[in-house]
């Protein structure tokens, strides 16, 4: 039993490492094809409406009612204390340092991740890619870098969007609905909103962004068993693309925070 | 022009071709035939690059395709042509973005010169009118006919059928058997057609080749099989299973 239990962890550990290389192949592929590749602008410009465009709905709604029942809460909170006048500096910061990237991440995983997983899983059990195939066309230079490249200019522009609706909102909560001091709230909260804050949301927005296409993208690119599999394929690209947005976002918290300490 | 030596090629435990040895000279027709399940479509697809065989070489005009690279193997394909069996056109595409497809790829820009190309494609599968519709709107022979134009729009030297005419009705059938012998005419062009459709197999072979247990267990001229005295031959063509 115990060598069964040991084996079946053993076992689990060796499908982890060999799908973790699996992705950091095809993400060194993807970069080495957009450098020494034609890139498809037209693909790229058609990705960028599917993820950039078609996702504003959702990342403007998540940052609004983040940034107003975070200003909401911390209010409750604060105003025990009589810190309420520090609402707008933990909501801006709070925001541009995690909820806005991380959460914007998570919504785009489930819209953006999925859509990507299930069409080019699709594309591989009804033999479309082996078609590319025989046609000359590499399915990475074809699929994957004008997703990449779409990703790495969307992700930062959402994930600025999302903060910057998230702090409108919080000030709307926090000035109008609670009545807090509307000149010391925006003063606090550009004295401690800095640029390390924008740069640190803006850096891990380019880092989710990459991991959610290259998850997303090799569980479509190794879908199989029809149907079926696509659907277990989409299910399991959202689910690791999230889980790794949580795990990496943890580990640039860190890192991120050595080169810019808060103030 | 085309040359298999010693192919063998296993997927999971099983293994499906057991060393093939197969000549197809330029300009001809060859057809495989064998049972459903035998590995004639898995032998297509080893012929293309699209899967890797176990053992053994593929020579392509004078090139072992073994080993190489994806992109390696991109010169090769552009010479070889392939008709899946489903059609494999992409679903997101109309008939004439998939016909013209190849074409985009291989850097043409001027409109005039692939849209002249595209109609000529449409003529020669007989489909012009068609050339707006989305693939979820043909029906299966058309999708097959679309796969070929786009297949031979770059004119490959060699073109691969994959089951051509499973799933068709017998005129549907014969105007598929009639566009291979027409296109080997018109153009010249090296087939391998992996069949279990006989009617089909005589009408467009210079060759037959019988694929049985992963091995050619015969290998002749139509007439040759139509007169062979083999029982597992003879039970083949007149459609008895095994005694």
């Amino acid at each position: 039993m115990i060598t069964g239990f040991i084996s079946a962890i053993g076992h689990r550990v060796i499908s982890w490492v060999v799908y973790t290389g699996d992705v950091v192949v095809l993400a060194g592929e993807t970069i080495s094809s957009a450098f020494a590749h034609k890139i498809r602008w037209r693909l790229f410009m058609q990705q960028i409406v599917e993820i950039g465009l078609q996702s504003q709905l959702v990342v403007m709604i998540t940052g609004a009612f983040t940034g107003a029942v975070f200003a909401a809460q911390t209010y409750f909170q604060f105003s025990k204390l009589g810190m309420g006048s520090a609402v707008g500096a933990v909501v801006s910061v709070s925001v541009c340092r995690e909820l806005g990237p991380v959460l914007t991440a998570l919504m785009v995983t489930g819209r953006v991740g999925a859509s990507m997983s299930a069409e080019i899983g699709t594309m591989k059990v009804t033999e479309q890619i082996d078609a590319l195939r025989a046609l000359a066309v590499h399915p990475i230079d074809y699929l994957v870098v004008p997703r990449t490249l779409a990703m790495m200019v969307s992700m930062p522009l959402l994930v600025a969007e999302c903060v910057g609706i998230g702090i409108v909102a919080g000030y709307f909560v926090a000035i109008h609905l609670l009545e807090l001091n509307g000149t010391y709230y925006v003063a606090n909260m550009v004295r401690w909103t800095q640029m390390r804050d924008i740069i640190m949301a803006l850096t891990k927005a380019f880092c989710f962004a990459l991991l959610i296409v290259f998850i997303s993208c090799h569980k479509g690119l190794t879908s199989r068993e029809g149907a079926v599999g696509v659907g277990r394929a989409t299910t399991e690209a959202v689910v690791n693309a999230s889980l790794a947005v949580l795990i990496f976002n943890f580990f640039l918290t860190m890192g991120l925070n050595i080169i810019f300490p808060a103030g | 022009m085309i040359e298999v030596r010693g192919l063998v090629k296993g997927i999971g435990r099983q293994e499906i071709l057991r060393g093939i040895d197969l000549a197809v000279a330029k300009g001809e027709t060859l057809v495989i035939i064998g049972r459903s399940g035998g590995g004639k479509s898995v032998l297509l697809k080893n012929l293309i690059g699209l899967m890797q065989p176990d053992a053994g070489e593929i020579w392509i005009d004078g090139e072992n395709i073994i080993g190489l690279t994806e992109r390696k193997l991109a010169a090769i394909r552009l010479k070889v042509g392939i008709l899946f069996q489903g059609g494999a056109l992409f679903d997101s595409m109309t008939v004439e973005e998939n016909i013209a497809f190849p074409l985009h790829e291989g850097g043409e820009r001027d409109p005039k010169k692939i849209g002249e190309k595209v109609r000529e494609m449409l003529e020669v599968i007989e489909l012009k009118g068609e050339e707006k519709k989305m693939p979820v709107n043909l029906s299966g022979g058309m999708k097959k006919r679309v796969g070929l134009a786009r297949s031979i729009i770059r004119r490959p030297s060699c073109v691969l059928y994959d089951e051509p005419t499973a799933g068709l009705d017998p005129v549907v059938s014969d105007s598929i058997n009639q566009l291979i012998r027409r296109l080997q005419k018109r153009f010249g062009v090296t087939s391998i057609v992996v069949t279990h459709d006989m009617k089909s197999a005589f009408h467009v072979a210079d060759h037959i080749a019988y694929l049985h247990e992963g091995r050619i267990y015969f290998y002749g001229t139509p007439q040759e099989l139509e007169i062979s005295q083999d029982p597992l031959i003879q039970d083949f063509l007149l459609g008895r299973s095994e005694r």
